[in-house]
């Protein structure tokens, strides 16, 4: 089985995308960036309630890879896609509005940052932190798609870190096993919150784990997104054919921490410098789009600030959102019963003191 | 009618349940062709084909949290376990994912996980255990542990029917050990609600699973030889509980024996005594006692399994000591 390379793939190729559609990966990459940086402006603000998970320099890996996706095919993104999110249809809004645990985002404050879903509709799971386990999630999501002959696929990602897990393992193989249409993608951004690839797993390349499973493992440059788009999307289209599981390692940078609070002390000095300067999917993308595809500044400008003016009004609107009430808390657990009882002592003591039910006869010794 | 026994009980419910519903299909280890370690799934795959008796890898993370993608997207899937010991290699994927899915994302999971648990089977330590009270702990998981063949029966169709995931715990034990008539028709036993398996008015046994065969004997035995009149209550389910039912008996009879297979410390026998504390502590006219394994893990050798697990005699030695009390 041929492990490929995508890597040498002709720069020049537009992959079948149109001009628009080719603008439209650039709006994509460019609202995950600029919305990152406003999450950042608002979490030393203290108004972002928990941690913030940025993405900076792998927004090619989200956009590209979800862009090869239709509306119906499932996605389930990792704590680095916010941008295959958006491009699925999660809106700045609701992102703003799930950082600030408010109680009109996704989850009514119950869950943190982009770990929210829509399987209704735009077709993205949430995720858990538990990392590998939304790979059996989504063997099963495309297993149903391959039992009711459903013409869509799934796609996951993990990371490189999620790659040595039990539940990444026992997951691909059993879609592997029962050719569920299923697309994983491994980003490998060289660290594993401080652990960097080498000391999580001894072999060269996370794409030959797919020789294990008898699939197909390709790679990627994961900072070129028309490279991210194109491997993806081919791997989608094999899915579709019913020809089963494709591993795709995109090769990416994490410039930032695990999270903002992460100083980046054990990484080596110049190490994100030298990727920012050099290997920028945003600036990369730019270069191509001006120099290649006669694309004028001007009209890049004008998406940005198209995409200043989304951010700007989704977190004016976000700020005005209600908190959520207390006591939501306690509804939908199960879908039978309805809402878990609060306890005795939140009801005031005097009144569960009288409610309380005695014989008549206790404390009288009369027995 | 035939009769049936517990395991001919479940296959029925899970016959039913798939003619029933073209959503509902089943996936566990060696199911399919050979019809499971038990043989409880034997059939199925002739009836149903290879597409809804799925033979998996052995990976229960991987079959469980398949299960759960299945079922946000409308299935109702039913994993089998080989033996419920095996369950805990599924323990993270149910615990932080299954069971917190409808709350954090609101994505539907009416899923089962089933399979043998329970020992007097000579099963050593890792085919004998019964690891209810680890997921009794976690908001989102239902627990059900029929005793009877009929709550089998009526109790499988229920939990594949509910909307969330539900863990079914089957005894071996039981299997091929107890049999009767089964009700007609759509038989489903409501989640939720404890069956008096014997009326009485001295003390009360609060049990489930094999145990209550256990609490039938001594009882039995107690009336006999000491005239004592003993109420045993099937829990049937474990989450929810029937706390109702438990502070009926309470009220009826004051004194309250708990007994289960499960290892004492931190099993449900603590949990019941704590409702019981806290809902009916002044209808008590002695100390709520447990009968229960002891905190030791299962061993193999007869004399060794016979001591560590609660027997008929240690059902009647305890009655005693609280009828007297």
């Amino acid at each position: 089985m041929a492990v490929t390379s995508a890597l040498a793939s002709d720069p020049a190729a537009r992959a079948g995308l149109s001009r628009d559609q080719l603008l439209d990966l650039y709006y994509w990459m460019r609202l995950t960036r600029s919305l990152e940086e406003r999450l950042v402006n608002l979490y030393r603000q203290t108004k972002v309630v928990g941690g913030l998970f940025r993405s900076l320099g792998q927004e090619a890996c989200a956009v590209g890879s979800a862009y090869a996706l239709r509306r119906e095919d499932v996605l389930s993104p990792l704590i680095r896609n916010l941008g295959s999110m958006l491009v699925k249809g999660a809106t700045p809004l609701e992102v703003l509005r799930q950082y600030m645990a408010k109680g009109d985002s996704p989850t009514r404050g119950r869950e943190l940052n982009i770990h929210f879903g829509d399987v209704e509709d735009r077709n993205f799971v949430g995720q858990i932190s538990h990392l590998g386990d939304m790979v059996p999630v989504m063997a099963g999501v495309t297993l149903t798609f391959r039992m009711r002959k459903e013409p869509r696929v799934g796609l996951v990602y993990v990371g490189d870190g999620a790659t040595s897990t039990g539940a990444f393992h026992e997951g691909i193989n059993f879609a592997a096993v029962q050719r569920c249409p299923l697309v994983v993608v491994v980003e490998n951004n060289h660290y594993a919150y401080s652990t960097p690839t080498a000391r999580q797993c001894a072999a060269e390349r996370l794409a030959d784990k797919a020789a294990g499973y008898g699939i197909p493992g390709v790679r990627a440059d994961g900072n070129d997104v028309i490279a991210t788009y194109q491997v993806t999307r081919d791997a989608v289209a094999r899915a579709r054919r019913g020809e089963g599981v494709t591993l795709i390692e995109l090769m990416t940078y994490r410039r930032k921490g695990h999270a903002e609070h992460d100083n980046q002390s054990y990484v080596p000095a110049g190490e994100i410098e030298r990727w920012a300067r050099e290997n920028d999917p945003l600036d990369r993308y730019v270069q191509r789009l001006t120099a290649g595809d006669g694309v004028a500044p001007a009209e890049l400008e004008a998406i940005d600030a198209r995409v200043q003016a989304e951010i700007d009004d989704a977190t004016d609107l976000a700020e005005r959102s209600p908190p959520p009430e207390p006591r939501d808390c306690l509804v939908g657990v199960y879908a039978d019963p309805p809402a878990a009882p609060s306890l005795w002592y939140r009801e005031g003591v005097r009144s569960a003191v009288d409610r309380h039910e005695r014989p008549a006869s206790w404390g009288t010794h009369d027995g | 009618m035939a009769e049936a026994t517990y395991l001919e009980a479940i296959r029925q419910g899970l016959f039913e349940e798939m003619e029933r519903d073209p959503s509902v299909f089943c996936l566990g280890e060696d199911i399919g062709a050979y019809g499971g370690a038990f043989k409880v799934t034997d059939g199925l795959l002739d009836r149903f084909g290879a597409e809804r008796v799925i033979d998996t890898p052995i990976s229960e993370t991987g079959f469980v949290g398949a299960a759960a993608g299945a079922a946000h997207m409308g299935m109702r899937p039913v994993c089998e376990m080989q033996f419920i010991d095996f369950l805990s290699s599924a323990y993270s994927i149910l615990t932080n994912y299954v069971a917190t899915a409808r709350y954090r994302a609101f994505l539907p999971c009416p899923m089962v996980v089933r399979g043998p648990s329970g020992g007097y089977v000579r099963g050593g330590p890792f085919h004998s255990q019964n690891p209810e009270a680890a997921f009794l702990h976690t908001p989102g998981l239902k627990i059900v542990s029929p005793a009877t063949a009929a709550d089998a029966k009526g109790l499988i169709k229920s939990a594949i029917r509910d909307d969330d995931c539900v863990l079914f715990f089957e005894h071996k034990y039981l299997y091929r050990r107890i049999k009767e008539e089964l009700p007609q028709g759509d038989h489903v036993v409501p989640i939720g609600q404890a069956r008096v398996a014997r009326e009485g008015t001295n003390l009360s046994i609060i049990t489930y699973a094999a145990t209550v065969w256990k609490a039938l004997e001594a009882a039995e035995q107690l009336q006999q030889e000491d005239g004592l009149s003993v109420e045993v209550l099937d829990l049937r389910s474990l989450q929810p509980m029937d706390d109702a039912a438990i502070v009926a008996t309470v009220k009826k009879t004051n004194r309250v024996l708990i007994v289960h297979e499960d290892t004492v410390t931190g099993g449900i026998a603590g949990e019941i005594t704590a409702r019981i504390n806290e809902l009916a502590f002044e209808w008590l006219d002695a100390p709520v006692k447990r009968v229960a394994a002891h905190d030791v893990p299962l061993p193999y050798a007869p004399q060794l399994e016979d001591f560590v697990l609660p027997q008929t005699a240690d059902i009647v030695r305890a009655a005693r000591w609280l009828a007297a009390y």
